[in-house]
């Protein structure tokens, strides 16, 4: 038995059967992270003195039987959601020394539920990007092969739960920031729907977009997790006053009966999507014909506004991320410019020595979108687009039971290769962006390799509140493709 | 949509942005090529149709009014980068 290999369900049958302990198990994950994460730079922060202390803990509940899902199960959390005691930097200078005082909802209930908190891991700064380049602190490198990016910007956490390093991690998914990196680093990745779990706690990058969500090595996992973090949360007024199924049940509805009475839609847009890379295109067919021997009728339907889904998407975004990030002036908590000659020169020049380039960027284009005389040609503009894309999906799910998609047009690309042309970079969104715009749920599984040997995942969407169709869709696909996604290091 | 370089100064001013003279002709570059390709959307026929913020449910949410003990200064200042006891120090404002 290899620590590293462990899921949250066996390791929780092995911590449970007294077989390991925590301690041994976080030790053993701690030391595999001493050893290998100056290559991968999956962590900005761990806390091995506080990982350690919540592991005996974990196991002394053991013993005195009181077990909960993630008793003793080191799970990272991206650094972006608030951990109360452990630096919180958001990739960003601006916050190279927040601690905050407050554990988020969902930090809060992981560690209800008995999880260790194994170590913060890296990001693009507040999220922005899809290769975790973007972070102030380190360069990510992707486990499978460290000349390529892990994508992002959860790509901490995807290379972290790639590489052995935890059980389990979330990330959080603004236009792709779980499905992308979970993709590219052979993971799965999921995005519930928006309003399914509490943001409270999770640092505001785009507020209509913004959903945590797990990042797992299998399926189950991705179940179990979503189990403990969803819930209405009277911290976050979004949260929605939906009831939460068990998410397990997804897999007894599949060994039950297959896949057979499904329905997957597949957009004619998404076909023409210029710059598919042919192994993707290969992967992605290959996905659709195990589905379909699976019991899965497979239609075409149509996604009508799909090309206008970038541009919409980098309207909106940037937009509340303007607002959003206003509250970084130096004052409240974070990096303050200290040489000054007024307040104003005082925010402008925290804001510009602490905050990187592409955060700068998508500040500007936010600010230029809502000012004076342009707000109705570019965000109201887009925030139109944005309803006529909902109605597309909902539209197309009444045909369908879930969408089946690429999650990324190419796999991994090499480091610093896409980093100076960022209008290329976003156009590599296009697959993930729209279930963010639309607040549905949707999924990564991995489903096959490149000819260099970088993962490739398949994305599949289901309308609002139907996490429970992916999860029996992806696990019925990833128990049939029965991938080895063992990262050897 | 070509964004010129005063534009950049006034967006800058605006975001609370300092740009310095050697990134302004850059910012203006990518900024007009970004919203260049956003111009796309001007091709969508959006007469009529409702703005959408977004896919949360549009119902009011309420709570009690009810007297709850404050965390105090020493937790919502302790991340201050400057204070001086239960104070925010900012630079002057008052000339």
């Amino acid at each position: 038995m290899e620590y590293h290999e462990l899921t949250i369900e066996k390791a929780g049958k092995l911590l449970c059967d007294h077989q390991i302990s925590s301690f041994e198990l976080t030790s053993a994950l701690l030391d595999r992270i001493e050893k290998y994460d100056d290559e991968i730079n999956a962590f900005i922060t761990i806390d091995k003195t506080m990982a350690l202390e919540q592991a005996q803990k974990a196991d002394q509940d053991i013993c005195d039987n009181k077990i909960l899902p993630l008793t003793g199960v080191p799970i990272a959390l991206k650094d972006l959601l608030c951990t109360k005691g452990i630096k919180t930097t958001c990739g960003s200078q601006i916050l190279n020394n927040f601690i905050p005082q407050y554990d988020g909802t969902i930090v809060k209930k992981l560690k209800e539920n008995g999880a260790v908190i194994i170590g913060k891991t890296n990001l693009d700064e507040f999220g922005m990007g899809s290769s975790t380049e973007n972070s102030s602190y380190k360069i990510t490198a992707n486990p499978w092969n460290k000349a390529y990016v892990p994508g992002g910007s959860s790509g901490g956490s995807a290379a972290a739960v790639a590489a052995g390093f935890c059980c389990a991690a979330l990330g959080t998914d603004t236009g792709g920031s779980i499905r992308q990196p979970a993709s590219h680093c052979g993971v799965v990745g999921l995005k519930p729907t928006y309003g399914r779990v509490s943001r409270f706690g999770l640092v505001s990058y785009a507020s209509s977009l913004d959903q945590i969500g797990p990042i797992t090595k299998d399926v189950k996992d991705a179940a179990i997790l979503l189990n403990i973090i969803s819930g209405n949360d009277k911290m976050d007024s979004t949260s929605a006053k939906v009831d939460v199924p068990d998410f397990t049940k997804a897999f007894d509805l599949f060994e039950k009966g297959s896949l057979k009475g499904m329905t997957a839609g597949i957009p004619k847009e998404y076909l023409s999507v210029e710059g598919i890379d042919p192994e993707v295109e290969k992967v992605f067919n290959d996905a659709k014909k195990i589905l379909c021997d699976l019991g899965v009728e497979i239609k075409e339907i149509s996604l009508p506004h799909t090309d206008y889904v970038v541009a919409a998407y980098y309207i909106i975004a940037p937009s509340e991320a303007s607002s959003n990030l206003a509250r970084f002036d130096g004052v409240k908590y974070g990096f303050r410019e200290k040489v000054c000659d007024d307040l104003i020169d005082m925010y402008k020049k925290t804001r510009s020595k602490g905050f990187g380039p592409e955060v700068k960027r998508r500040i500007m284009i936010g600010t230029y979108a809502l000012s004076a005389g342009y707000y109705d040609a570019y965000y109201g503009r887009a925030s139109k687009v944005r309803t006529l894309i909902m109605e597309d999906f909902s539209k197309a799910f009444d045909a369908c039971d879930f969408i089946l998609s690429p999650v990324a047009p190419a796999p991994a690309f090499k480091i610093s290769e896409k980093i100076d042309d960022p209008l290329t970079m976003y156009l590599t969104d296009i697959f993930t962006l729209s279930a963010n715009m639309a607040g549905i749920p949707g999924i990564s599984v991995p489903a096959g390799f490149s000819s260099k040997g970088l993962p490739i995942g398949i994305q599949m969407m289901a309308k609002s509140f139907d996490e429970m169709s992916l999860l029996r869709a992806g696990y019925g696909f990833e128990k049939t493709i029965n991938l080895d996604v063992r990262c050897k290091m | 949509m070509k964004i010129s370089t005063d534009e950049v100064a006034k967006i800058a001013h605006l975001a609370r942005l300092e740009v310095d003279a050697s990134q302004k002709e850059e910012m203006a570059e990518q900024l007009s090529h970004i919203l260049g390709y956003i111009d796309k959307l001007k091709d969508v026929d959006v007469e009529g149709v409702k703005l959408s913020f977004g896919a949360a449910f549009m119902n009011n949410v309420l709570r009690d009014d009810e007297l709850k003990v404050s965390p105090g200064p020493c937790v919502t200042l302790a991340n201050a980068p400057q204070r001086d006891e239960d104070f925010y120090i900012v630079p002057r404002i008052v000339k």
